[in-house]
């Protein structure tokens, strides 16, 4: 189920302003134990220049489905599915012709920048390589442009920077550095996955802006993955919460915030803590754990921990369906009930405590 | 090295949600760490199969000799016999006195002693060398590790071949020899894993709780070199297996009228024209053993200590 | 960086003092020198004896000796006289090291190419036919006894050709007497390479391929796919490039081993280089040569063990700046 305004509430994708369409990407994983499924049936669409957020725990999937949109996922995974940039069908393309659309047109930052970076090469060789890996210029030019693009995301000294090498910057200024080399070529779409996890808090908003000038720079839209939903808050116009491989919940950053439609979605909201609340009240955490992607039971998977779950939650796993004829889609038998729930009232037992 | 847990259960008591249970089990077990170490290695089939080989050449070794009629120091082959090239009566030939399968069979037998020495003791020392080493740091650790450098400047088979000079070539000098040689390797590396111990937390823990420094180490680092410590012996065995060949070939090995797989492959140099039976089985029984362990090791290195994800083909 | 080589200098001279009394304890070890004389028949008269000893310095005690060599050594350049004969200890050291130095030179040479070669393709191609192929054979090559291995292939490699083809391609004895002649290089250095490279070639490529792997699957690697770079430009620049790291120091370790042990080898194939003069001088007890010897094998450890680190901090800049 593609989440589109324009199109009805089973509709096919049928978005012609689509820049990158999954359609039902399905990602498993053969181990000793059996088969991992770690995405099941993933759809979505991202447009132009559009900022779109995925959440979810960690296990939930979200990192494989975009690694599967760059073909980096390991050689024993198992794709099914499809997921089309521009209407050019990306799975199953062989290394060389991935290559020219990888660091180009899609353009991917990953968790911890001081392992992605290469610890014996310059930093400048690296954002100048991956220019050099899509135009023809000289070596100069390349290592100008970096200093540029060092520049843009707001690393001071620039031109003394490139000859640094990764484990001589700070943390944040490495994970800039793999910034500048995801906007080298302008690319259409910039994935992060992760990017402010692996760095303090105080970094993080830093880092986030660099992001930011990167997309404003180069007009990219963006797919920003991440468990932290004071991320997202800031950063993207729609949400896509996936949890156990599927996605349960999607629309714009205000109607999932305000108005979640999914129990989950209320229960990560419930259980942020808030400095600007004034009332006393306990975090409503969720109980329980994600489930094993083993031996998936048939049903919703959130229902072992869901407050609100009845026999047909065990039976039969809810589709992402729009909510009241809105954009806002939710995974969740109830969802047209959740209208005004309280992540408190349905979680936990809201006490009032004293301080 | 602790336990790990696959368990994922989901229940909710009856009290919490007034429904009736729905008891959601993921049939994943749980497994202890040993547990999970021997299925990973009973699936390197080349380690399995080795591992098959290796027990049947002990059992041919020391089991064989009682079994089979002719013995390596006896006598009792016919005057015309002498000799031959393998037959049905004596399968692997025979040289000038005596049945070349009993001789291969005590070679053996000698040879996998010597080796198991090397590895019993050049890991037992190597082990506690290092553990004391890397427990207590500082100008212990510094002289303990230059000594072990020392030792390792020297071409190992030219420091066994002088200390094993004025030796009478007897087993068990081989073997402490040749163990001596190997133990400061083996302490390297487990000072290199100790290092990374120490600074750990149950270390931290256990000295809050009151232990001492022998209890330390003894009941808590060493334990946790044992994986390390493992693949270390076994390819302490391969080694020496070699090793001790290598000796008898510059004469400083096991002496006669005993016998080594080593020994008996230095006195067929001669015949590998005329009398090649004489050569090749005691050295393809060295080959043997040498392969079954390198492969068992590697399982075993691949069991006990797994970085990379295997795939599943 | 400067500071990094002066300092692994500077500990390495310790090291190699402390390795100088060791070796001369383990020749003390070795037993008297003097044997042979003392046990030929007759027995020779005690003044034929005694004057021996003085000769050799053997009537001291052992730091008197120690310390009579060692400064000998350093500060003459004399590494004292042979027990039997006239001979010049010290060149006759050197002059085996570049005996040695010559056939370690190319085994290794060709040992390591087809190791990096072999090892990054069974990496590459893991779990393939091609992989489990070559680790099974470099196994097998590192489970036999070497002079086991070159007495095969002096007789199949050298002899039984030599017959076939009723020449004398393949000599088995010593060094080729022209290394510039092609025929007396490949009759006389072909198969002791074999030999000696057999052993390296199994183990580096092993450990390339483990480099390999590792390196692989780091995230630098998928950063560089990511950027679209071609695959080769991967394997070669990014994954080749840090893999190696490790092996060149594993390979300095094993040079310095290789030319202090390839005893063997060298005496299967009769090259009179450090293995050859080791055994005879332990077999005459010949201490003065055993001590050369083995302070020169020392060296050469420690030698190569500073071109390890050394090399280790050229290729990897956080070596460098730690």
């Amino acid at each position: 189920m593609t989440i589109d305004l324009a199109v009805d509430d089973k509709g096919q994708e049928t978005d012609p302003e689509a820049l990158i369409a999954v359609d039902n990407l399905t990602v498993s994983f053969p181990t000793d134990d059996g088969v991992v499924r770690a995405v099941r049936g993933v759809s979505y669409t991202v447009r132009t220049g559009q900022a779109m957020g995925i959440v979810g725990e960690s296990g939930s999937g979200k990192s494989v489905s975009s690694l599967a949109i760059m073909g980096l996922l390991p050689k024993n995974a198992r794709i099914s599915g499809s997921v089309k940039f521009r209407g050019r069908e990306l799975i199953g393309l062989d290394e060389g012709e991935l290559a020219k659309v990888r660091g180009n047109r899609i353009a991917m930052i990953f968790q911890d920048p001081l392992t992605s970076l290469n610890p014996v090469y310059t930093v400048g060789y690296q954002i100048a390589e991956a220019i050099h890996a899509h135009h023809d210029v000289s070596k100069q030019a390349a290592l100008d442009r970096a200093v540029e693009l060092l520049g843009t995301i707001g690393i001071p000294y620039p031109e003394q920077r490139i000859s640094n090498y990764p484990h001589e910057l700070s943390g944040g200024m490495r994970q800039r550095v793999v910034i500048a080399i995801a906007m080298a070529n302008n690319p259409d779409v910039i994935i992060a996955d992760e990017p402010t996890t692996a760095l303090d808090v105080t970094v993080q908003a830093q880092v986030l802006e660099a992001l930011e000038t990167a997309r404003h720079e180069t007009g990219a839209a963006l797919i920003l993955i991440t468990h932290d939903l004071g991320v997202i808050a800031g950063h993207a116009e729609r949400i896509a919460v996936m949890y156990a491989g599927k996605l349960v919940e999607t629309g714009t950053t205000e109607e999932v915030f305000y108005r979640p439609r999914m129990p989950y979605t209320l229960g990560l909201l419930g259980s942020l803590p808030r400095l600007d609340q004034h009332t006393h009240e306990r975090l409503t955490p969720i109980k329980g754990a994600p489930p094993s992607l083993l031996n998936l039971p048939p049903g919703c998977p959130f229902t072992p921990r869901c407050p609100l779950a009845e026999d047909i939650c065990d039976a039969e796993e809810p589709e992402l369906l729009a909510t009241e004829g809105t954009g806002h889609a939710a995974a969740c038998h109830f969802r047209n009930r959740m209208a005004d729930a309280d992540a408190a009232e349905v979680f936990g037992d809201a006490q009032e405590v004293v301080s | 090295m602790l336990e790990t847990h696959d368990t994922v259960t989901e229940e909710r008591t009856e009290a919490e949600t007034g429904k009736p249970q729905v008891e959601r089990e993921f049939t994943v077990k749980e497994r202890g760490y040993w547990r999970m170490a021997g299925r990973r290695f009973l699936r390197h089939r080349a380690a399995v199969i080795s591992l098959v080989v290796f027990i049947l050449l002990v059992l041919f070794a020391f089991v064989g000799q009682r079994l089979w009629h002719y013995k390596w120091n006896g006598g009792f082959i016919d005057a015309q016999d002498i000799n031959e090239a393998p037959s049905l009566k004596h399968p692997f030939g025979t040289d000038d006195k005596y049945d070349q399968m009993a001789e291969v069979m005590r070679g053996t037998q000698q040879s996998l002693k010597v080796a198991f020495m090397i590895a019993f003791f050049g890991t037992g020392a190597g082990a506690i060398w290092g553990v004391v080493s890397g427990f207590f740091g500082g100008v212990a650790d510094s002289g303990l590790m230059r000594f072990a450098d020392l030792i390792l400047t020297i071409p190992p088979l030219a420091l066994a071949a002088a200390l094993a000079y004025q030796g009478g070539g007897k087993l068990w000098q081989i073997g402490i020899v040749l163990a001596a040689v190997s133990a400061p390797y083996v302490a390297r590396v487990v000072r290199g894993v100790v290092l990374s111990l120490r600074e750990r937390e149950f270390i931290e823990a256990a000295r809050a709780l009151g232990a001492t420094n022998v209890r330390i180490m003894f009941r808590h680092l060493l334990p946790n070199t044992t994986p390390v410590l493992i693949v270390n012996a076994t390819l302490l065995i391969a080694a020496g297996i070699l090793l001790e060949t290598a000796l008898s070939y510059v004469g400083f090995g096991i002496q006669p009228p005993d016998t080594s797989l080593g020994l008996l492959i230095v006195n067929a140099q001669g015949a590998v024209d005329t009398r090649p039976w004489l050569f090749y089985f005691p050295g393809i029984f060295i080959i043997l053993i040498a392969l079954t362990v390198n492969f068992i090791g590697d399982g075993l290195r691949d069991a006990l200590d797994p970085r990379q994800t295997r795939e599943r083909r | 960086m400067l500071v990094f080589v002066i300092r692994r200098v500077l500990i390495s001279i310790p090291v190699l003092v402390a390795s100088t009394i060791l070796t001369f304890i383990i020749v003390k070890m070795t037993g008297d020198p003097l044997t042979y004389l003392k046990t030929r028949q007759p027995i020779p008269p005690p003044s034929v004896i005694h004057q021996q000893e003085q000769r050799l310095w053997l009537d001291r005690s052992w730091p008197a000796q120690y310390w009579h060599w060692i400064s000998n050594v350093v500060l003459h350049n004399d590494w004292g006289p042979p027990v039997l004969g006239h001979d010049n200890v010290r060149t006759d050291v050197f002059h085996a090291l570049a005996v040695t130095g010559r056939l370690v030179a190319c085994s290794v040479a060709i040992a390591l190419i087809l190791a990096v070669l072999t090892g990054v393709i069974s990496a590459v191609k893991q779990y393939s036919m091609t992989d489990y192929t070559t680790t099974f054979i470099g196994f097998v090559f590192l489970s036999m006894p070497t002079f086991w291995f070159a007495i095969l292939l002096k007789e199949w490699g050298g002899i039984k050709f030599n017959e076939a083809t009723g020449t004398h391609t393949f000599s088995t004895i010593d060094e080729p007497s022209s290394w510039v002649n092609p025929g007396q290089l490949l009759g006389h250095v072909l198969l002791p390479t074999i030999v000696l490279g057999l052993v390296g070639y199994a183990a580096w490529s092993r450990f390339t391929r483990a480099s390999m792997l590792e390196v692989l699957n780091s995230d630098y690697v998928r950063l560089a796919r990511s950027k679209g770079l071609k695959p080769h430009t991967v394997l070669v620049k990014h994954a080749l490039r840090t893999a190696l790291i490790p092996l060149t120091t594993v390979c300095a370790l094993d040079i310095a081993a290789l030319l202090s042990g390839a005893i063997v080898t060298e005496n299967v194939f009769q090259w009179r280089g450090m293995g050859y003069l080791f055994l005879t001088s332990l077999r005459n007890r010949d201490f003065n040569i055993m001590l050369g010897w083995l302070l020169v094998a020392a060296t050469l450890v420690i030698l190569f063990n500073l071109i390890a680190d050394l090399l280790y901090g050229v290729l990897d800049p956080r070596i460098r700046h730690a």
